[in-house]
């Protein structure tokens, strides 16, 4: 096992994250650290075992589906880096070439 | 005015009985300040200008507040009073002044999360949480200090620098809450909303002397309440007294359809509970795992004799074993950062908050990349990394996967320990405050501190911090941990403890906190 400072590059990447050659030299070793730290949990959890991803037992909770109000467009605009025509304003999404 | 609380003014009710000098306003606990304003000796306005005057005079010390409503909470004091004098019957809480985490969305007041990447923006809307203390006539002073996005045991990681702890200043409050339990412990506030997602409500007030509250998780609306680990995620009080706990407590919990996980069944009666003072017959267990190696010998003996006063009250005291509950840790750090992974992915650029080079030529992607570079700090993108990896093809079973299962094992330890006793004890932490710095680049170090109060993250059930004692002038706590739903367990129980501590010590703990 082990973390490579290539693949924290490319787990980066995949976290729409950019990061420093200084900060990959930080992170790579921390990581490791990390991982080593709670690789433990293999130890005890066997294949008969069930996983829980929440604790408390609920399960497709539903709401009666009716229209309900809903934010002004201005206030749910407030907080946005850029709007345009009542919409929020995006970078472009595709390649030039694309 | 005095710096130093007197003895008597934190314990007792008795200190509204005399004049309610503006001196000692801040000083009195949540229940004496409603009941004042109740009886007219106090106005509300009175008690939040006392509030605000002490954070003019020692925030600049602690750096608890990040936002400071002075205007709102004026207003909000005023129509107390109005409504008061015209005899409207007003709550148990009305007019009582109150610190927020900077994770809950208030409207007119800035959301920051402790973050960059949200510096500035505001919510269009009130959290449940804020929604139901307004109702109550609760007066929000601001939004406090915390680690950003909640990640962290020492409030450093706070992109708006760290809160430091009132009993010495040079050391942490303990976190992720830790302006919330600044601002209490430094009577600013007399009550304060944290999170707890793995310990940062009850690691806080172990640390500042305070009582703090995880409560059942799906017992109080995690509804305007930034994600940062969905499953995990609860917030609760923290005060000066098991009674201020509780009143809070129950001021915020109940039902909510607008969160999915809210669970529908009756709130507790934690008010109740604290009041009764009286746990003869009751089971408590000593989780053995939650000592040894990695313990302060301080915070040991500390919690050793608090536990004797348990059984000098009448409690049937034994040992328990939680064989998996030192697999807790390693699985909420998988956990909890493939949840924050997920979560964070929502801080895109596109909506809300920072935006970094949005030149007309870059791409959205680009655009992402560079904005969350320079919006997130370094344990966030540790914790986001290290859940992208958890979650990835070829390690999500290994790491993920595993540690769900031991989440699974956990339960069933609480389980079968709660069939042989009514609620568990161990040290909150396993030392006191360390010095600002000391932990910082060490991650490994500094996620131990969440040691004992995880499996309860993991379990769902809910867990109290009670001041024990001090530790070379350093408050430390004992955990109460019930079964889920049982919330007004651990109210008894720190009701009694609280009682008897107090009267052992002749005052309350945090009259021993140095002036400031």
């Amino acid at each position: 096992m082990g973390i490579t400072r290539d693949e924290v590059a490319h787990l980066a990447r995949l976290s729409r994250m950019s990061v420093t050659d200084d900060e990959l030299d930080a992170l790579a070793p921390q990581l490791e650290a990390i991982l080593s730290a709670v690789a433990r949990v293999a130890e005890v959890a066997a294949a008969d075992i069930p996983p829980t991803s929440h604790a408390v037992p609920l399960t497709n909770v539903m709401r009666p589906d009716v229209a309900r109000p809903s934010l002004p467009v201005a206030e749910a605009l407030a907080g946005a880096p850029a709007t345009e025509d009542g919409r929020f304003r995006v970078p472009r999404i595709l390649d030039p070439d694309e | 005015m005095t710096d130093h609380p007197t003895p008597s003014a934190t314990t007792s009710a008795a200190a509204t009985t005399s004049a309610v000098a503006a001196t000692d306003v801040v000083q009195l606990t949540a229940a004496a300040t409603a009941a004042a304003i109740a009886a007219g000796e106090l106005s509300a306005v009175e008690a939040t200008q006392a509030a605000l005057d002490r954070i003019a005079k020692v925030d600049h010390t602690i750096h608890a507040f990040l936002h400071v409503d002075a205007e709102g909470a004026l207003a909000a004091a005023r129509s107390v009073d109005e409504r008061r004098a015209a005899g409207e019957r007003l709550g148990p809480l009305a007019g009582v002044p109150l610190a927020l985490k900077d994770v809950l969305t208030a409207r007119g007041m800035p959301t920051t999360c402790g973050s960059r990447i949200l510096e500035g923006w505001h919510a269009p809307y009130d959290a449940t949480v804020v929604n139901r203390l307004r109702a109550a006539d609760v007066v929000l002073l601001g939004k406090v200090n915390m680690d950003e996005f909640a990640m962290g045991s020492s409030t450093e990681n706070s992109a708006y620098g760290p809160t430091r702890n009132p009993w010495d200043t040079t050391r942490i409050p303990g976190g992720s809450s830790g302006g919330s339990a600044a601002a209490v412990a430094a009577f600013e506030a007399p009550l304060a909303i944290g999170t707890d997602t793995g310990g940062s409500i009850r690691q806080p007030a172990a640390v500042c002397g305070l009582v703090g509250v995880k409560p059942t998780y799906g017992g109080v609306s995690r509804y305007g309440l930034v994600a940062f680990s969905s499953s995990l995620d609860q917030a609760g009080p923290l005060a000066r007294t098991v009674t201020d706990a509780a009143l809070l407590h129950a001021a915020i919990a109940g039902h909510d359809p607008l969160d999915s996980t809210s669970v529908d069944v009756p709130v507790p009666a934690v008010v109740e509970a604290a009041g009764r003072r009286d746990i003869r017959g009751l089971r408590v267990g000593v989780v053995r795992e939650l000592a040894g190696d990695g313990y302060d010998p301080g915070v040991q003996a500390a919690f050793t004799a608090a536990v004797e006063t348990l059984t000098a009250l009448g409690a049937e005291v034994v040992e328990v074993s939680c064989p998996h509950f030192t697999y807790a840790l390693p699985a909420y750090y998988l956990i909890a950062p493939s949840e924050c992974s997920s979560n964070l992915a929502r801080f895109d650029a596109m909506r809300f908050g920072l935006r970094i080079g949005d030149d007309g030529q870059a791409g959205a992607e680009e655009v992402m990349s560079r904005t969350r570079e320079a919006g997130f700090g370094p344990e966030v993108k540790r914790r986001i990394i290290l859940g992208t990896y958890a979650l990835s093809s070829g390690y999500y079973d290994a790491y993920y996967g595993q540690a769900q299962k031991v989440r699974t094992l956990i339960s069933r330890d609480f389980a079968a320990a709660f069939e042989r006793v009514d609620v568990l004890v161990s040290p909150t932490t396993p030392t006191p405050a360390f010095p600002l710095g000391a932990k910082v680049d060490d991650p490994v170090a500094m996620y131990l501190s969440d040691l004992c109060t995880i499996p309860s993250n993991l379990a769902g059930g809910p867990a109290m911090s009670l001041p024990a004692g001090l530790v070379d002038g350093l408050p430390v706590g004992i955990q109460i941990m019930a079964p889920p739903f049982a919330d007004d367990r651990l109210y008894l129980v720190g009701g009694a403890l609280e009682e008897a501590l107090d009267a052992q010590r002749g005052h309350a703990l945090l009259d021993e906190a140095p002036a400031l």
